[in-house]
């Protein structure tokens, strides 16, 4: 069933997607004669029925689910390559640092939410507060420009810019060793808006269920501080965090399209950037479903994840 | 019997008012944001020099020839600059901020009250709108349609509303099955007066600190627009600046550094009322 609606969500980003790119003003055929300096009537006539561009709508907006279907998202005309290429060269990158910098926002921010929350009055706390605080607060790219001033350029700790070192080649720790050192900063930067949020959260609903009777009932029966926490209490305040999780997955995503700018790293967000600078329609329509694509595959992730820890998920349908 | 006075009930307000006058830091961050719109409305006229104009030397450090905050790139004013973009970083603040509670809190308790078929279509429309990767969503629009002012804003609010939406269907459903709700219902309420009279005052709380950190996350992500260059060219904003002097951290790191303190300061005086509004209005607390 989350299976079926999954694929309606994706169709209906196609959908609006393609809506949109027709309601705005400028096409390719546009695009192509500025690129070569102006052309008349007759060749922009040609090239829009090259491309079916004369075609009503919702003939165009078939062909363009069909071809999907295929996997064939049209060509690039600013790369001159097949946008489902150009995004699978991409997607990896995207994929490793979205990916990374979620488990590091989840381990992190849970730890310091459940530490908080257990000593509301210590320095540790206030801490914690103002991390989380300086965290939300403080946008992603300049956070991301600051890390790069301080760990690589005053001191040179991790590289400037981008995944690999062209220079650098071998076997597969040694390439392994050259992407990781490249991903520190980029993860750290990205993750940082996230264990805000999720350390806010984790101690929130902490605290709540602390205030529950049966925390005080586990309490009264002599379990040790301890025990009710890790034994009782976190699993019931892990769901949010959890579900919360999956919501902020397409903001990741989001987030990732500037830590991406700063960093250069080679991911969708840079072609985003580069492809709605250049107007390259089919990339942007690609990189959008390609996106929607995964925030989708991160929910049900996300759903399967929240079934394991509460098992009350499952039985409500 | 004593002659003690009989307390007079008090003003659900001026009770939260009290609370949050108690977290110091939540009245220091309002003291903040009142000093930022201060000096976003009276700033230029009391500053008036030209933000696009070239007044000194390019990459001048901050302090040189009584310019408190250096020059940039093109030997523009930076001060001039923080002042003027301080107005573009509030208004569509809080205008895409005001756009996305109005869609989020109708969305959400609708969906949260009717349940049934509207739920399902409404929670349907909001899946999709978080499937979207906001910033990239937004990214699309403002380059389709033109980066004036108000399409920014609109892209913001449209992109931003879902997680009110979610959060004040969370509450109308928790809230909807309280006993009151029931006698209230059984009693004959009318729907509209149990939404908004019976249910949506209780639901608030959670709604209110929402709101006030939607602003702020309104304002980070007019700042990341704009860092990417998709902003009206014709303002100044705090994200343009940075974004346009990126490739000179090495020289001027503090054209970089000083709107990005701006950004940050203001956001983070936000969310500290917000977490001041979360303490007055959340009686769970209160006794702590």
């Amino acid at each position: 069933m989350r299976v079926f609606y999954a694929v309606v969500l994706l169709a209906a980003v196609l959908v609006l997607n393609f809506s949109l790119m027709h309601l705005a003003p400028g096409d390719v055929a546009d695009t192509i004669s500025q690129s070569m300096g102006g052309a008349d009537q007759e060749i922009l006539d040609k090239i829009r029925a090259d491309y079916g561009l004369d075609k009503p709508f919702l003939v165009q907006l078939g062909h363009y689910i069909g071809r999907v279907l295929q996997f064939d998202l049209g060509h690039s005309f600013f790369f001159n390559q097949p946008v489902t290429q150009l995004i699978l060269q991409r997607l990896p990158a995207t994929l490793l640092l979205v990916i990374s910098a979620q488990i590091l926002a989840l381990v992190l921010g849970v730890v310091l939410g459940v530490y908080s929350a257990r000593k509301p009055n210590s320095i540790a706390n206030y801490f914690v507060t103002f991390f989380s605080l300086f965290g939300y607060s403080a946008p992603v790219f300049w956070t991301g420009i600051l890390l790069l001033i301080a760990f690589s350029l005053k001191i040179p700790w991790f590289p400037v810019a981008g995944m690999r070192d062209v220079t650098i080649s071998g076997g597969f720790w040694i390439q392994f060793w050259d992407v990781a050192r490249h991903l520190v900063l980029p993860m750290i930067t990205l993750s940082s808006i996230f264990i805000a949020l999720y350390s806010r959260l984790s101690r929130a609903t902490m605290m709540e269920t602390l205030g529950a009777d049966y925390i005080r009932t586990a309490k009264a029966k002599g379990l040790s501080n301890r025990q009710v926490i890790y034994k009782h209490a976190l699993k019931n305040s892990l769901s949010p965090v959890i579900t919360q999780a999956g919501i902020q997955f397409s903001a990741m995503m989001s987030g990732a399209v500037l830590v991406e700018a700063v960093f250069s790293w080679p991911g969708l967000g840079t072609l985003a950037f580069q492809s709605i600078i250049a107007r390259d329609t089919p990339t942007i329509l690609g990189i959008l479903f390609f996106s929607a694509l995964v925030v989708i595959v991160g929910n049900l992730l996300t759903d399967l994840a929240l079934r394991l820890v509460d098992p009350r998920v499952g039985g409500r349908k | 019997m004593t002659d003690e006075p009989i307390q007079k009930a008090r003003s659900p307000f001026i009770e939260a008012w009290e609370m949050f006058a108690r977290n110091r830091s939540a009245v220091a961050g309002l003291i903040i944001l009142v000093l930022i719109s201060l000096g976003a409305v009276f700033g230029p006229a009391l500053y008036p020099t030209d933000p696009f104009d070239m007044v000194w030397a390019p990459f001048s450090p901050p302090g040189d020839a009584g310019f408190i905050f250096g020059t940039d790139y093109l030997g523009r004013d930076l001060l001039a600059m923080i002042i003027n973009g301080a107005r573009v970083s509030l208004i569509i603040g809080l205008a895409a901020a005001v756009v996305s509670i109005v869609i989020g809190v109708t969305i959400g308790a609708l969906a949260g009250f009717y349940r049934g078929i509207i739920e399902e279509i409404l929670m349907r429309i909001t899946e999709f709108f978080q499937v979207l990767p906001t910033l990239l969503f937004s990214m699309v629009i403002v380059a389709l349609f033109g980066a004036s002012l108000p399409m920014i804003t609109l892209a913001i609010g449209i992109v931003s509303w879902t997680a009110v939406a979610r959060i004040t269907r969370a509450e109308f459903l928790r809230i909807r099955e309280l006993e009151y709700v029931m006698a209230s219902r059984a009693s004959g309420t009318k729907n509209a007066k149990l939404m908004f009279r019976i249910i949506l005052p209780n639901a608030l709380p959670p709604i209110i600190v929402q709101s006030a950190l939607m602003v702020g996350s309104a304002i980070l992500f007019e700042a990341g627009l704009s860092f990417l260059g998709l902003t009206d060219p014709n303002v100044v904003s705090w994200g343009q600046i940075i974004g346009s002097n990126r490739q000179y951290i090495l020289d001027a790191s503090y054209t970089v550094t000083i709107p990005g303190l701006a950004i940050f300061v203001t956001v983070l005086a936000i969310s500290l009322v917000g977490d001041g509004l979360n303490d007055a209005l959340n009686p769970k607390l209160r006794s702590r």
